[in-house]
């Protein structure tokens, strides 16, 4: 089997573009949404031991608001869309008018909770879809599961199918920011993170040799 | 005098050990295990990040043995037995092993990783006979462990519940 180190740039730049391509789609639900106006990064795509991964979102223990979905069928994967807390707040407040909307408190109400991950649904099928529509691959996400808690333990989820195989993992990141809003490391990012067997269907779909 | 203290971190498949009056850590445990093994009386420690309960899911023909519960347990008792500890005399503390998110999918083994971890790493402590005196797993919450090879105590951080000691 191909290895991610087999990897070359034609290769990266094909999922740049599905990172362009499902970032950008969500970018536009987001800001229909929220109607405002959203930025979006061009694509990073990495290569990255799972240390150093941490290290991209801030550190391990950095405490974000997260919705994370499996990707079943024919190019298995995961994804998340992550936000820091003030941003995942600013959205439910904007979304709902509660304006003491906050998920330090204890018990955060359930109608921001539910805000947020119809929103993570949303931009999350929105993604998917424009990934599925450019390759052609058919793709079954799970229902999507939001939680607020420290990045590592979440993203370890990702990266079970990809540490069978190696230590490294191939990660899609797109960052997108409210207009006029501080951008910090954390703002808003999607990342997809596809299994080691989906390279191959992936690449193939979009007619590019990976053997 | 005083000699500075460096907290010695684990990455995650990773492992190490320690000696006062440094201290070991590993952040952001979630469905991954920290296990740690230590002689009191010698004061000697080893922390090891387990992700995987077991080295027969690897699909690649070298493997990381910190990764793995079957492969690290073992690997970590000769780390601490060549820094100084007696086989007869460890004994371990065990943090992690959430299940962080509750899928209705296909792949539900992979989802119920966290619980797995755990049991295969007891049952690799259990070969040994090192008994687990202390545990803080399960829940939903992701975890950071600190274990201080002086007083073997192993600070617990989560993101609700603040700082617990067991």
């Amino acid at each position: 089997m191909a290895t991610i180190r087999d990897l070359n740039a034609d290769h990266i730049d094909i999922l740049k573009e599905i990172g362009n391509i499902g970032a950008g789609n969500a970018a536009t639900a987001l800001s229909q949404l929220l109607n405002k106006k959203i930025e979006m990064n061009v694509p990073n795509v990495q290569i990255v031991s799972f240390d150093e991964m941490m290290d991209l979102v801030g550190g391990a223990e950095q405490v974000v608001a997260a919705v994370f979905l499996r990707i079943e069928g024919e190019a298995p994967g995961s994804m998340f869309f992550v936000l820091s807390l003030p941003q995942a707040e600013r959205f439910v407040k904007q979304m709902t008018g509660d304006a003491l909307f906050s998920l330090a408190s204890p018990h955060p109400s359930e109608l921001g909770i539910s805000a947020l991950q119809e929103l993570g649904n949303i931009l999350a099928g929105s993604y998917l879809s424009a990934l599925a529509d450019f390759t052609k691959l058919t793709l079954y996400p799970s229902v999507p599961a939001l939680t607020v808690d420290m990045i590592g333990a979440i993203l370890q989820y990702g990266l079970l199918e990809l540490s069978r195989v190696g230590d490294y993992a191939i990660v899609i990141d797109t960052a997108v920011h409210e207009e006029q809003q501080p951008e910090d490391s954390i703002n808003g990012h999607f990342f997809l993170l596809p299994d080691p067997d989906s390279f191959v269907p992936i690449f193939r779909s979009l007619g590019v040799s990976y053997e | 005098m005083n000699e500075l203290v460096h907290v010695i971190k684990v990455g995650i498949a990773d492992m190490n050990v320690v000696q006062p009056p440094h201290l070991i850590r590993t952040s952001g445990l979630g469905s991954c295990v920290g296990v740690v093994i230590f002689d009191q009386m010698k004061e000697v420690a080893g922390l090891a990040h387990v992700m995987l309960p077991d080295s027969s899911l690897a699909r690649s023909e070298t493997i990381n043995i910190a990764k793995y519960a079957d492969t690290a347990v073992e690997a970590l008792v000769e780390l601490i037995i060549k820094a100084g500890g007696r086989k007869n005399w460890l004994k371990a503390k065990l943090a992690g092993g959430a299940q962080m998110f509750s899928f209705q999918s296909a792949n539900t083994d992979m989802m119920r990783i966290g619980p797995r971890n755990v049991e295969a790493v007891k049952r690799e402590l259990e070969r040994f006979r090192i008994p687990v005196v202390a545990e803080d797993v399960g829940g939903s919450s992701g975890r950071t462990i600190e274990f201080n090879p002086k007083t073997c105590i192993l600070s617990i951080r989560t993101v609700n519940q603040g700082v617990k000691e067991i």
